[in-house]
C-alpha cells in the first residue's frame, strides 16, 4: 500500500510538470528572455561577423545564466506560499526525494527547454552549426548544475518576502566557473579546436553538485521550513 | 511517558519564537478513539502547538513520541500515520480538485482516482472535482481540503480551525466525519473557538494565558 521512492519521485515530477504547463506565460517567460537578451546585443553593438562570432559565447552564456534564474524564484517558494510545501514535507517521504524530484522537473522546463532553442540563438550569433552540439552539451551540464546551485539558494531563500536578490546574490558567485569553461567550450567549438577539457571539467561540476547540492538543499529547506 | 506508550505524547514541550516564549511546557496524550479539542484565545499558541506535534517545528525543550518513541526516531511511520490540515487549505490553484488530491494523497498511500471522487462526494464537492482550484469558493476549498484527510486514511488527524468559511451544513458534516473517525479507532487533535458538538470520547486543552 505505501508508496516507493521512485513513484513518489515520479508523481512529483509529473506534479510539477503538469503546474508548469497550466502556467505557460511562466514557462515562456525565461526563454523570451534568452531569445530577447540574445537578439539585442548583435543589434545594439552592430558588429562584424568575425567580432560578433567571438563575442557570442560569452553573450549566449550570461543571457543562459540570468535567464535560469528568472524561474529559480518560484522552485520552493509558489508551494511555500500556499501551504503545499507543508503537504509534501509531511507526505511520509524523504524531504531529499521530493526536493531531488522538484530540481529535475525544474530542470526540464527551464535548462532543457534553454537547449532545445539555443541553436536559434546560436544562428542568430553566427556560430557556425559545426559548434552547435558542443554548445548544447555544455549548455545542458551547465544548466544542470545551476539548478542545483540554484536549489540550495532556493531552499535558503524560501521564508523571505523578497528573496530573489538575494538567491541571485547566492547563486550567481557560485556559476562563474560554470560561465568560465563553458563560454570556453564554445568558443573553442567555434573556432574548430577541440571543445573537450573544459567539457570535462564542466561535467566534473556537473557531477559534484548532482552529488552534494541534494543534501545541502534539502538541508537549507528542512531549516527554513521550521 | 508511559502513559502515551499506546499513541500520541507530548511531553514538557517548550517553544520560543525570538524573546517571545510561545508554549510553556505543555503536556498532551491522545489514545485512538479519543479527540482532543485545543482552544484558548488568538496568539497563545494553538497552530505553533500543531506544528511541534506534526514535526514541521522541533521544540526547544520536550518532545513528542509516537507509540512511545521519539518522532524523529519513526519520521517515516508517523508522517505515513498522520493527516494535518493546516488553516488554509493547501491547494494549487492551478490543479483541479482532483489532481490535488491525486499528487497529495498518492505520496502517503497508492489511490485510484474513484476513491478519491468519492471522497469529495462524501463532503459533498464531487461537482468540483474538475474545475481547477482557483475558481473554488472558500468554503469548497475546505471541503477539498477535508476530502484530501479522509482520503489520507491516517490514524491522527490534526485540524487547524477545520470549520473556517464553512456554512452550517458544512460545520455538521465535518463534526460528523470527526466523530465516525474517533469511533472507528482514530485519534484527532483538533483546534477550534468554538465548541464541537461530537459524542466521543473528549478533552479539552485550553492554552490561556
Amino acid at each position: 500500500m505505501s508508496v516507493g521512492v521512485l513513484q513518489a519521485f515520479a508523481l512529483i515530477v509529473r506534479r510539477e510538470l503538469c503546474l508548469s504547463f497550466r502556467r505557460p506565460d511562466q514557462l515562456l517567460q525565461p526563454l523570451v528572455f534568452f531569445l530577447i537578451v540574445t537578439t539585442l546585443f548583435p543589434l545594439g553593438l552592430n558588429l562584424q561577423l568575425s567580432l560578433l562570432r567571438d563575442m557570442s559565447p560569452g553573450v549566449l552564456w550570461v543571457a543562459a545564466l540570468l535567464s535560469s534564474l528568472l524561474s529559480l524564484d518560484s522552485l520552493f517558494k509558489s508551494d511555500a506560499d500556499d501551504g503545499t510545501l507543508e503537504q509534501l514535507a509531511l507526505s511520509g517521504q524523504d524531504l531529499a526525494v521530493i526536493v531531488v524530484a522538484k530540481t529535475c522537473a525544474h530542470w526540464l522546463v527551464s535548462g532543457a527547454a534553454l537547449v532545445l532553442v539555443s541553436p536559434v540563438v546560436g544562428t542568430a550569433l553566427g556560430i557556425p552549426t559545426d559548434a552547435f552540439l558542443t554548445m548544447m552539451l555544455s549548455l545542458a551540464l551547465g544548466t544542470l548544475t545551476l539548478s542545483w546551485l540554484g536549489a540550495i539558494g532556493a531552499g535558503l531563500t524560501v521564508g523571505l518576502k523578497r528573496g530573489n536578490v538575494l538567491l541571485s546574490l547566492i547563486v550567481l558567485p557560485l556559476a562563474m566557473p560554470l560561465l568560465i569553461f563553458g563560454a570556453g567550450a564554445t568558443d573553442r567549438a567555434i573556432s574548430g579546436t577541440s571543445a573537450a577539457g573544459a567539457l570535462y571539467f564542466l561535467a566534473a561540476l556537473c557531477v559534484f553538485t548532482c552529488t552534494l547540492a541534494p543534501f545541502a538543499a534539502t538541508t537549507a529547506l528542512r531549516i527554513t521550513l521550521e | 511517558m508511559n502513559k502515551a506508550a499506546e499513541g500520541l505524547g507530548v511531553d514538557q514541550v517548550h517553544v520560543w519564537r525570538g524573546d517571545r516564549h510561545v508554549l510553556k511546557g505543555v503536556s498532551l496524550a491522545l489514545r485512538p478513539r479519543q479527540l482532543l479539542h485545543i482552544s484558548g484565545p488568538n496568539g497563545t499558541g494553538k497552530t505553533t502547538l500543531l506544528r511541534v506535534v506534526c514535526g514541521l517545528l522541533r521544540p526547544e525543550q520536550g518532545q513528542v513520541s509516537w507509540f512511545g518513541r521519539p518522532i524523529s526516531s519513526v519520521r517515516s511511520q508517523y508522517q505515513g500515520a498522520l493527516a494535518y490540515a493546516s488553516h488554509e487549505p493547501a491547494l494549487k490553484g492551478d490543479l483541479t480538485a482532483l489532481e490535488n488530491l491525486r499528487f497529495a494523497v498518492g505520496l502517503k498511500r497508492r489511490v485510484t482516482a474513484e476513491e478519491l471522487r468519492a471522497s469529495l462526494e462524501r463532503t459533498g464537492v464531487a461537482g468540483c472535482a474538475d474545475l481547477p482550484a482557483r475558481v473554488l469558493s472558500a468554503g469548497q476549498r475546505r471541503r477539498v481540503a477535508l476530502a484530501r484527510i479522509l482520503s489520507m486514511r491516517a490514524s491522527l488527524w490534526l485540524l487547524d480551525e477545520p470549520f473556517t468559511n464553512l456554512d452550517a451544513a458544512g460545520m455538521e458534516l465535518t463534526g460528523k466525519l470527526l466523530q465516525s473517525h474517533v469511533r472507528e479507532g482514530g485519534a484527532a487533535l483538533v483546534v477550534a473557538h468554538h465548541d464541537l458538538d461530537v459524542d466521543v470520547d473528549m478533552r479539552r486543552l485550553d492554552l490561556g494565558p
